[in-house]
């Protein structure tokens, strides 16, 4: 499973359906203020375009992609986001992840509010894209070399 | 009765769909049917919570500038939308675990089925 | 089946958690996030705003399970290298 597809027509329609996958998911994310969607939706989206080449190409020529090592160590990296962003909040005053008491000055409250939420979508969308990314790695035997 | 069918029928169905479940998860044998019935069974839950917090003539929780935010009724229910967002991804990571599990059963054992599985432990 | 029978119909205006105010005279809290989310936090989606600020501390519980769950199938699967 983890080996090249055989069929080119199956290669090239991966190749091709990944960036335009993952482009949506970016879209997604930061469009997640004004509409449908956030960080969750685009986490998955960027999942599904980085496991799509996965299928494809083969897990080994996939891996300057996203390399399979590297995908723990983020997701742990979006946890610390979310609770940084918290404990800022903390030092500056308020209470544990209150965003409007981050330390940004030239900003009314419900504005940072805004910036806190989009900091705290960011985080969540690296947890779960990398944390989806790492379950499927680790079925399908991917090497940790 | 119609009216309470006409209100109720999404009910009935997720109902029989959280049944179906239920019934995968103890009656076969196999342990990928069970894990296909716990994802079966957190569907129909999910869509219980969406179900619920449907209003008649209201329209997505995104503000509108032409609808005014004072009367709640134009809006959908945001809180049951927000909690099953969070629910989804919960699902999906245990059912990822499961197969996790399976996947490790299925190496040190050979079989998936339950039958074979208490055998196989207990001649070791 | 007289379980789900009971439960308000589909869309019903007049449910319990659609109202403003509960029989208790509380604000209820569906119908609180609609009135309040832009006024919080100037952002027009209301489920980005209880999902990030609001109920902030569930969506950190959330995210700190999906962390688990990869590093439960990282131990389980885990092999030594050949």
């Amino acid at each position: 499973m983890t080996g090249q597809t055989h069929s080119p027509i199956i290669e090239v329609a991966g190749r091709g359906l990944a960036p335009i996958i993952q482009l949506i998911g970016i879209y997604v994310f930061f469009h997640g203020h004004y509409g449908p969607g956030g960080g969750f939706q685009g986490g998955v989206l960027l999942a599904a375009g980085v496991l799509l080449l996965r299928m494809t190409v083969g897990a080994e020529n996939s891996q300057a992609h996203v390399a399979a090592k590297r995908t723990l160590t983020n997701c742990a990296i979006g946890a610390v986001i979310f609770v940084g962003t918290g404990i800022v909040a903390i030092l500056g005053g308020g209470y544990f992840l209150d965003y409007a008491h981050l330390p940004v000055q030239w900003l009314e409250p419900a504005y940072m509010r805004y910036y806190g939420i989009l900091f705290v979508e960011l985080g969540i969308t690296l947890g779960v894209m990398t944390g989806l990314i790492t379950i499927y790695d680790d079925i399908l035997e991917v090497d940790y070399a | 009765m119609l009216e309470l069918i006409e209100g109720h029928y999404a009910y009935f169905f997720l109902m029989l769909l959280f049944m179906i479940g239920i019934y995968a998860m103890m009656m076969k044998r196999n342990l990928m049917k069970k894990i296909m019935g716990m994802s079966m069974i957190q569907s129909a839950t999910i869509m219980v919570w969406i179900v619920s917090a449907y209003k008649d003539g209201g329209t997505i929780p995104v503000m509108d500038p032409n609808i005014s935010l004072d009367n709640p009724d134009l809006y959908l229910n945001p809180l049951p939308h927000t909690l099953m967002l969070t629910a989804i991804v919960v699902a999906v990571v245990t059912l990822g675990v499961s197969f996790a599990l399976a996947v490790s059963v299925y190496r040190n054992y050979n079989t998936l089925d339950e039958n074979e599985l208490l055998d196989r432990t207990k001649e070791q | 089946m007289y379980t789900v029978a009971d439960l308000p119909a589909r869309g019903d205006l007049n449910a319990p958690a659609q109202q403003i105010t509960n029989a208790a005279g509380t604000p209820v809290a569906g119908a609180y996030y609609i009135q309040n989310a832009y006024k919080d936090a100037k952002t027009p989606n209301m489920v980005c705003v209880v999902l990030a600020d609001y109920r902030s501390t569930d969506t950190m519980g959330e995210l700190i399970v999906v962390f688990a769950g990869a590093i439960g199938c990282f131990f389980v699967l885990r092999r030594k290298r050949s």
